[in-house]
């Protein structure tokens, strides 16, 4: 499919209108549309932030940012076989973003959802900010573009099939993938593309169908590409056939960021078994040989001298310490009924069951890289600097993750494996060892918390929650998008780019009085990355155990309270579900307990209530949960009920024994035997998951369900052991010899 | 360079290959079988699970020179023909899977549970270590019950 750029976009008069079809690619046989037809919003970013920072989020500003080019964002292509192909500016990672708009697109077409084909695009630097997957921002972006684009296609092929029977396009209907004349005459799509490239536009009108009419979206949908994953035909980076390319593999330092110095043995390991090439780049001593075996044989063989690295004298205490001096102390005096407590949470691994990896196939004037990337304009940047190429001679290609939870906004492997190609002069398929993706990888960085509320006669009076975190690395692009919109927010001061998000994803959702929440960065120069919830996950899950103690200390009903002081009426019907649902208050014997815990975020909100079995303390599960969820408008709920029951997981995983242990200068734990992430054994027997019905626009999913199960979970956990958690994840004892080195 | 003859998923293919090179990398890097995955290379994450003679398989610690003269299966081996194995039938009913990376090893972990019982409990299907990244945990057991049921 042949991308088109905004320089075709015209009429076929020849006249530029933006605010009509944009483009047309008369590719007949094929209906080519690039476009989405009158664009509502404007193309200003800057007139329409709206001013109190509460009613815009991360998820909007990202919106806002990417507004500019959204008209260009979609490309939609009827076939003559009557196929619809869709290349869509996201990466698919897990979250069924391919399955949504492939719904999205089958509804507004009226064609059976098998007959979408729905393909990542290679980066696009047109979309200049309009090709990013973070933020939970997705389904929020595309929503109006894929309906519209959808739409415009329907009116074409409407119109063509009119003009060929001489009837009034009003009369016609769609079905089924064909248009149908009020005689039962049928024509199908593919029949019509030729003709419908060719009208005049000026003939069209189209707008989407009414939400009301839906009869796909909304309804519970399997994903597109289920088949393909259980029967291991899904195609991921390195699954891909690139001929040539060549396994390799990377000896990284002992400690973060270290640099080779020497290595003391490559004749010896040029010479053994399957060793192709070994060259040294900045991030260590690559490996590239016949099979991934041999290649791993080699790396572990390398007798390598270090450089430091850049944090090597960092440890968990001394990382505490400097967080704990970091954090703002609260303003207000604890005159009144007061409640404080400092939490820690330590650092997380995005962990993807897929470690970093890339395929780069690098020659004289030209590069071509595949990987799973949700920044993938930055990243073609990113490989032109590195292999000192201008950037149209570098070609990316978006695969499929394995995973990403934040990790993929970063292109490093990718940039990694570019160099190698370039030295070694042939392709090759860069894999990170596990190891090597939880020591060296990104993380979610550690953060303390300090929380001051003070209360009196059934009123929480004022709520102050500071955050000091080790610095989040945003140089994906996330940055540039927000950059210019954060800055107007009506924020006092000079906040910092992080503080600016942050200011856009958390808020209380509680009338708490006066209510301020603050972070302040330490700068360590260590590898981070945003982790699914960003600070949510932290500071929103501290929150909710807050909310439990304050309102133990206001001697009310842990639900009770909560329904008490939300704001809306949304908010405490999701809430109110899962106390029915989960039959809450109910009797639980000794060493189980109930917990509760709500977030809203990105014009969503959740309640998650569990049950969990702590008879034995250090080894707690959780037995059952049961989420509710309110989004605004599914897409599709059995995908939002997948993202919900991730969300829960990842909860489990990182409340209850999922850290990095950070041991001069190097994460102690290098495989899932040692860093916790929940296994089946961990994971409830029974789960009840509760869509809210359709009531506005398509908010946020993706991140949703971390912090309300954080919170529920932490709070049940207190209730049945009697103790007060504040340091997370809560069981995390070095239980493991660690990997040398 | 020894050599082994064995069978993948009913072919049968003979490889030249160090006798210790585990028999993923035989599979994924000189047979193009890319359906066993990567996670850990050191029988943690059992993202490879596929089958040796019919019984569970971590071929990232599994020598090539194990595999001769037997019948290695993997996701891809699994349905018969375009008629899909009934656990890969009911991963689709529950729609299981997120990423589906970890997805075909689950599978292959779950054929060979219900190979030995056809009746799990949740205690045995507690005891499939496979990790899922994505959380899907519940979906999984859901599946293999459904599946349990119709077999
Ligand atoms: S890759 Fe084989 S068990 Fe992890
Ligand atoms: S579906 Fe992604 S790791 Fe299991």
């Amino acid at each position: 499919m042949g991308s088109p750029t905004p320089s075709s976009a015209r009429h076929e008069d020849g006249a530029v209108d933006r605010r009509r079809f944009l483009t047309v690619l008369v590719a007949a046989p094929t209906l080519t549309l690039a476009l989405s037809a009158e664009t509502a919003a404007p193309a200003d970013a800057s007139s329409s932030v709206p001013q109190p920072a509460d009613i815009m989020d991360a998820g909007d500003a990202l919106i806002l940012a990417g507004t500019p080019t959204a008209h260009l964002m979609l490309v939609l292509e009827v076939a003559e076989n009557g196929e619809v192909r869709v290349e869509l500016p996201r990466a698919e990672v897990g979250q069924g973003i391919t399955t949504a708009v492939a719904m999205l697109v089958a509804e507004e077409l009226d064609v059976p959802l098998g007959k979408v084909r729905v393909r990542l695009a290679d980066a696009r630097p047109e979309l200049l900010l309009s090709q990013l997957t973070g933020g939970s921002n997705s389904v929020r972006a595309l929503y109006d573009p894929v309906r519209k684009a959808a739409a415009a296609a329907r009116a074409r092929l409407v119109a063509a099939a009119g003009e060929l029977w001489d009837v009034p396009a009003g009369r016609l209907v769609t079905r089924g993938g064909a248009v149908v004349a009020p005689d039962g005459r049928r024509a199908a799509y593919g029949s019509l593309t030729t003709r419908a490239a060719k009208l005049p536009l000026s003939r069209l009108t189209a707008k989407p169908k009414p939400e009301s009419e839906h009869k796909l979206v909304g309804t519970p949908t399997s994903r597109v590409d289920a088949r393909a994953m259980v029967t291991g035909q899904l195609r991921y980076a390195l699954d891909i056939d690139v001929p040539g390319a060549k396994p390799a593999m990377v000896r990284r330092p002992p400690t973060i960021n270290g640099t080779v110095r020497l290595v003391k043995n490559e004749t010896a390991v040029r010479a053994m078994p399957g060793v192709i090439a070994l060259t040294v780049i900045p991030t260590g001593v690559a490996v590239v040989g016949e099979t991934f075996g041999q290649v791993m044989d080699a790396v572990e063989a390398l007798d390598v001298t270090w450089n430091a690295g850049t944090a090597d004298s960092l440890s968990d205490a001394g990382i505490r310490k400097r967080l704990r001096a970091a954090v703002l102390p609260p303003v207000v005096p604890p005159l009144t009924g007061h409640i404080e407590a400092e939490f820690d949470f330590a650092f997380v691994s995005h962990a993807p069951l897929e470690t970093n990896c890339a395929v780069a196939d690098v020659r004289k004037g030209r590069a071509e890289i595949w990987a799973g990337l949700k920044s993938p304009i930055l990243a073609r940047q990113e490989i032109a600097a590195a292999l000192g190429l201008p950037e149209r001679q570098v070609t990316v290609h978006v695969t499929q993750s394995g995973g990403s939870f934040g990790r993929k906004l970063f292109a490093d492997a990718a940039v990694e494996a570019a160099r190698i190609s370039k030295a070694v002069g042939r392709p090759v398929k860069l894999m990170w060892s596990r190891i090597d993706d939880m020591r060296h990888g990104r993380a979610r960085p550690a953060s303390h918390h300090k929380i001051r509320a003070t209360y009196t006669r059934g009123k929480v009076l004022t709520y102050e929650h500071r955050v000091a975190a080790v610095e989040t690395d945003f140089r994906h692009g996330v940055g540039e998008m927000l950059t210019a919109v954060a800055t107007r927010l009506p924020v006092a001061g000079n906040m910092s780019f992080a503080q600016a998000v942050f200011h856009l994803s958390v808020k209380v959702p509680y009338r708490f009085g006066v209510v301020t929440e603050l972070l302040k960065e330490v700068p360590l120069k260590m590898h981070t990355a945003s982790w699914r919830s960003v600070w949510s996950a932290n500071t929103r899950g501290a929150d909710e155990i807050i909310v439990d103690e304050l309102a133990a200390k206001m001697r009310k009903d842990p639900v009770e309270f909560r329904r008490e002081f939300l704001k809306t009426a949304r908010q405490r019907a999701v809430l109110d579900k899962v106390a029915k649902e989960g039959n809450w208050g109910r009797d639980m014997p000794a060493g189980f307990a109930q917990g509760v815990g709500f977030h809203d975020e990105y014009k969503s909100c959740t309640a998650c209530l569990v049950e969990i079995d702590a008879r034995n303390p250090k080894k707690p599960r959780v037995v059952k949960a049961v989420i509710a969820a309110d989004v605004g408008r599914p897409i599709n709920p059995r995908g939002l009920e997948a993202q919900l029951l991730g969300g829960l997981t990842d909860a489990i995983s990182t409340t209850l024994r999922a850290g990095l242990h950070i041991d001069r200068g190097l994460p102690l734990e290098g495989s899932y035997s040692q860093f916790h992430y929940a296994r089946q054994k961990d994971s409830p027997t029974d789960v009840q998951i509760f869509i809210m019905p359709a009531n506005g626009e398509p908010g946020g999913a993706g991140e949703l369900g971390v912090p309300a199960a954080v919170g529920a979970i932490a709070n049940a956990y207190a209730r049945a052991t009697g103790t007060r958690p504040r340091s997370f994840p809560i069981n995390f004892d070095v239980d493991f010899t660690p990997f040398p080195r | 360079m020894p050599r082994y003859t064995f069978s993948v998923n009913g072919r049968t293919v003979t490889v030249d290959a160090p006798a210790d090179l585990p028999l993923l990398w035989v599979l994924r890097d000189r047979l193009g079988v890319t359906g066993p995955k990567y996670g850990c290379g050191i029988d943690v994450c059992k993202a490879c699970t596929s089958h040796l003679d019919g019984k569970a398989i971590n071929p990232c610690v599994v020598p090539v020179s194990e595999a001769q003269g037997r019948e290695v299966t993997t996701i891809e081996g699994l349905a018969d023909g375009d008629k899909l194995h009934p656990v890969q039938e009911a991963w689709l009913e529950q729609d299981v899977a997120q990423c589906g990376y970890c997805q075909p090893g689950q599978i292959m972990a779950a054929v060979a549970l219900l190979r030995q019982t056809r009746n799990p409990t949740d205690a045995q299907i507690d005891a499939i270590e496979n990790v899922c990244r994505c959380g899907t945990y519940f979906r999984i057991r859901e599946a293999i019950k459904s599946a349990a049921a119709k077999m």
